[in-house]
Formats: structure tokens, sequence, C-alpha cells
């Protein structure tokens, strides 16, 4: 048997015995193996806090920057994730009652291998990759994050997607009372996004279950989030349990909250403005008090990669 | 009002609203030297975000003076509202000077542009701009040359603080309650004010003829 390796740092000791955790990785998968659980024996952590369980991984150098990531600090304390809070230091604060696991997703629509899927089944064919990516928020602020992560192109074709199967559609657990932000009705809840099938197999669209090396936070989606790093950051859904291929073009959150402002592709583009604010330059969180704005790159600087996605497609339109 | 009153007045409880008025600006000095807290992953929003909400928050506390003074029965609260108006200009001034110098890094082209295309920035830097007669005849030597027009001139706090709302509720993303919230309080200060007119106009018609 091949095993491939990827996942088997998430094995927490509540998982297996508590000594197993101390040994190598040998004798940790035997001792999985012996505890009769299949293939790898990686299982997700299994307390309510998991995030930052360490992860195996290997750096994709082909799709990361060379830029300096931002610190931890500040990715884990400012972000969206309107299911915790409006604020940006809402996620960070009320996201302790969140448990990531066990975990599931439902695949459904135009596939032909659907059900119900746990977390550690869908990862388990996969390594995992680290990418250095830059995350441009619609807000005109920017980050550079080291996710961890599968391509979502591989895990998509495992379900063996039918000709139909011309979009994907993603669905946020609903889970109000861990999630205090839902019982709040500033979107509408669940939170939905969706892709091109073109652009959810592209190489760039990652699957993230990390954040530096470590399994995610609760208030950066953990345990599974997209990973979009041309599109603006509410692309990005979290906390995920549903995929469905689809025929025709899925509503989104935002698009459904304001279609003037916010569309389907929500590529991150200079020249289109959002209707309030410029797009032109953004500010770079990390710089400090005086650093000055810096111009926003089309397709966040991903344009040699995905350009090519959106050939005769009108832009201003489309956005 | 009574003498030892005003007395009290300016000299206990008007140097301790000042210092309280001072409060919001201390802190953010304070974090910003990582004191007692910080400023977060995007100091700049955050001083900018703060100093527009307590520019908001004084404009809002100044249309209160006149209806505390009537419902309390409050004269001395009136010798408050300049200093209270003077402050809503300070923070909304120190709001729009980090836009201007921290976040736009006076990159003239978009300063420029921001103003005369985002309404949102629009309205907000028309308030600014109608402040800024305010704040200059704020003095005695002022109320005294411009006499009753003076009075007139004064009453654009009602359209600025209108603005000021306004401003706000148009650049939250999906959140209207805080916005909301200002909105209410502002149309009840405005509401009773139109009531007592309406009921004093109504008074004096119904006066007997002298």
């Amino acid at each position: 048997m091949k095993i491939r390796p990827g996942y088997s740092a998430a094995i927490q000791p509540s998982e297996i015995t508590a000594e197993a955790v101390y040994l190598d990785r040998r004798r940790l998968l035997q001792a999985a193996l012996a505890a009769g659980v299949t293939g790898l024996g990686a299982s997700w952590p299994a307390d309510a806090t998991s995030g930052g369980a360490p992860l195996t991984y290997k750096r994709n150098d082909t799709y990361s920057l060379s830029e300096p990531p931002n610190k931890f600090e500040d990715i884990t304390t400012y972000n969206n994730y309107y299911e915790f809070g409006i604020d940006k230091s809402a996620p960070a604060a009320n996201s302790d009652r969140f448990k990531p696991t066990p975990w599931s997703v439902t695949v459904a629509g135009e596939a032909e291998r659907t059900g119900k899927f746990a977390l550690e089944d869908l990862l388990k064919p996969h390594a995992l990759e680290e990418r250095i990516y830059r995350l441009r928020c619609v807000e005109a602020w920017s980050m550079v994050i080291p996710w961890v992560g599968v391509p979502l192109g591989a895990v998509l074709q495992q379900f063996k997607p039918t000709s139909k199967a011309k979009f994907i559609a993603f669905k946020t657990v609903l889970r109000p009372s861990e999630m205090p932000g839902q019982s709040v009705d500033v979107l509408q809840w669940p939170y939905v996004e969706g892709l091109r099938i073109d652009e959810a197999t592209h190489p760039l669209a990652l699957l993230a279950v990390g954040l530096y090396g470590k399994t995610l936070p609760n208030q950066n989606g953990a345990p599974l989030r997209l990973v979009t790093p041309w599109k603006y950051g509410f692309k990005g859904i979290k906390s995920i349990v549903e995929i469905r291929f689809t025929e025709k073009m899925p509503p989104t959150s935002w698009n459904i909250s304001a279609p003037h402002e916010y569309g389907f592709y929500a590529n991150v583009n200079p020249q289109v403005d959002h209707p309030r604010w410029s797009q032109a330059r953004e500010r770079k969180i990390g710089g400090g008090v005086f650093a000055s704005r810096v111009p926003t790159l089309m397709f966040n600087g991903y344009e040699k990669e995905v350009a090519s996605l959106y050939r005769g497609l009108d832009l201003a339109k489309n956005y | 009002m009574r003498r030892d009153h005003a007395f009290f007045v300016r000299r206990f409880i008007k140097p301790a609203v000042f210092l309280a008025c001072l409060l919001p600006l201390a802190l953010l000095v304070l974090h910003a030297f990582d004191i007692g807290g910080d400023l977060g992953a995007n100091p700049v929003e955050k001083i900018q975000d703060t100093c527009g909400q307590w520019g908001l928050r004084f404009l809002l506390i100044t249309l209160t003076a006149t209806p505390v003074r009537d419902w309390f029965d409050a004269p001395w609260v009136i010798m408050l509202r300049r200093m209270l108006g003077l402050f809503g200009f300070f923070y909304v001034l120190l709001h729009f000077l980090t836009w201007l110098i921290l976040d736009q890094g006076l990159y003239w082209p978009g300063v420029l542009t921001d103003i005369a295309k985002r309404p949102f920035i629009t309205i907000g830097f028309a308030a600014l701009l109608m402040l800024i007669p305010l704040a200059a005849t704020s003095t005695k030597g002022m109320m005294r040359r411009l006499g009753k027009r003076w009075k007139s001139l004064h009453r654009l706090i009602y359209p600025i603080a209108i603005l000021g709302v306004w401003h706000y509720w148009w650049q939250v993303k999906a959140d209207i309650r805080e916005p909301l919230l200002y909105a209410s309080i502002l149309a009840v200060l405005l509401g009773w004010r139109m009531w007592k007119k309406v009921k004093s106009e109504r008074l004096r018609g119904h006066a007997p003829a002298a």
C-alpha cells in the first residue's frame, strides 16, 4: 500500500492512545491501523479548539510568493467572517465555541460519485502543499498568507463530474448556536459561493485546511475553506459543508445582498471600482501607520496564470 | 441661571468635560505606543474610524444640549455646547486628515477623484466644509459681530449632522445597525425641535390680538 504523506501529523492523542502521539510516524500509523482506522489512518483532530495542530506539507514554490507573509497575529485577528460578527476583530473573539471536528462534506449534483464524505477521506488521496498567496479584500486592504491545502481541482476530480457540471456551488455550515453572527440578519445564511468549473479546476484554486503549517484557526474558516487568490477575499468561502456540481451559475451571498456592488466573478480588478470606493490602490496590512497605499494589480498579480480564463469576457460587466 | 451655578460649571464641570472629550484621542495615542492596548493590524483604519465616530458622536451630543436644557430644566448645559461642538469639529478634522495624509498619502489624483466621484466621500467632505465657518464663528466676538445672522448660520449644524450620519450609513458594507442607531438619535433630536417649533407657532397663532 502506498501511503502518501500529508495528514499524518493531524492525529490527536484522543483519537488513538495517549502514548501514540509521542511515537514516530511509522509506529503512529501502525497504531492507527491496529485501531481499525483504514487507509492513512490520519484523522481529524477531535477536540473542539483544534486550530493549530501541526500539519505535514511541502511548499509549492511555483505558486508561492517570495514576499514575506503577514504576521500570524494579523492574519488571525483582522479578517471578515460575518458568521462570527461584523468587526474584523469579531471572528477571533467569538469563534471559541465553534467545533470544526468531526467534519464532513456533502458532495452533490452533476457528478458520478456523490454523498457525504468525512473530511479526512476527502483529503486522504492528496498531499498537502503550502502556498504563499496574496489576499486582496474587496474593502481595499491586502495581506500575504501562507496557506496549507490541496488543489481544489484534484479534489473535485475524484467525484467524477459529468459533462453537465459547469459550475461548483459551495455552502458554509449553518450553526447559529456556535456562530453568533448567524443570528443577525446582515447576510442570508448559510453563506454560499460559487465558481465556474474551469476556475475551480485552475491550479491556483486551493482548498485550504491550514495556516502557517497548522490546522486553520476557527476564525479563518476551519476546518476547510476556499482560497482563490485572484479574486476578492469574499469568494473564499469558509467552513465548507457542501460542494455541489451544477449546470447553472449558482447564487452567491454578497451578490444576493448587493447585486450592483458584488458580482459572481469578483476578480480583483483595479480598473473596475466598487460603486462606493476605488479599487485602484490597496492598503497592505502590516505596513504600519506611515505606509501609504500601493497600486492594486490586475487579478491580484495572478494575471499571467488566470487571464486566459476570461478572454472575451467584459470584466466591467462581469465584475 | 444662578451665579454660583455658572461659577461651578465654569470652574469644575467644563474642565472635567474638556478632559473627558480628549479621552478618545488620548487612548489612540496610548494605543499607538502599545500602552494599554494596540491599534490592531490596520492602524490607519483604526485611527480614521475612531476619529470619524467620535466626530459624529460629538455633533449629536452637541445637538442634545438644547433638549436636555429644556427637559431637565438645566440651563447651565448650554455653557458646554460650544466646547462640545468644537470637539465635534476637531475629531471630524482629524478623521479627514487621517484619510488625506495617512490613508491616501496625499495622493491627489486619488483624493480628488474620491471626493468628486464617491458620493459618501462627497457628502462627508461637504459636511466638513460646512463645519469650518461654524468653528470659525464660534468666538464671543464673532457672535456679537454677526448678531442675528449668527443663529441662522449655526443652523447649518442640522444639515451637517444629517450628512454625517448619511456619510456613515453609505460606507458600511452590510450591517447598518450602528448607522441606524445614529440616524434614530438624530431623528429624535431634530423631530423634537420641529415639534417645539410647530407648537410655539400654533400658540402664537392662537394668541389674542394685543
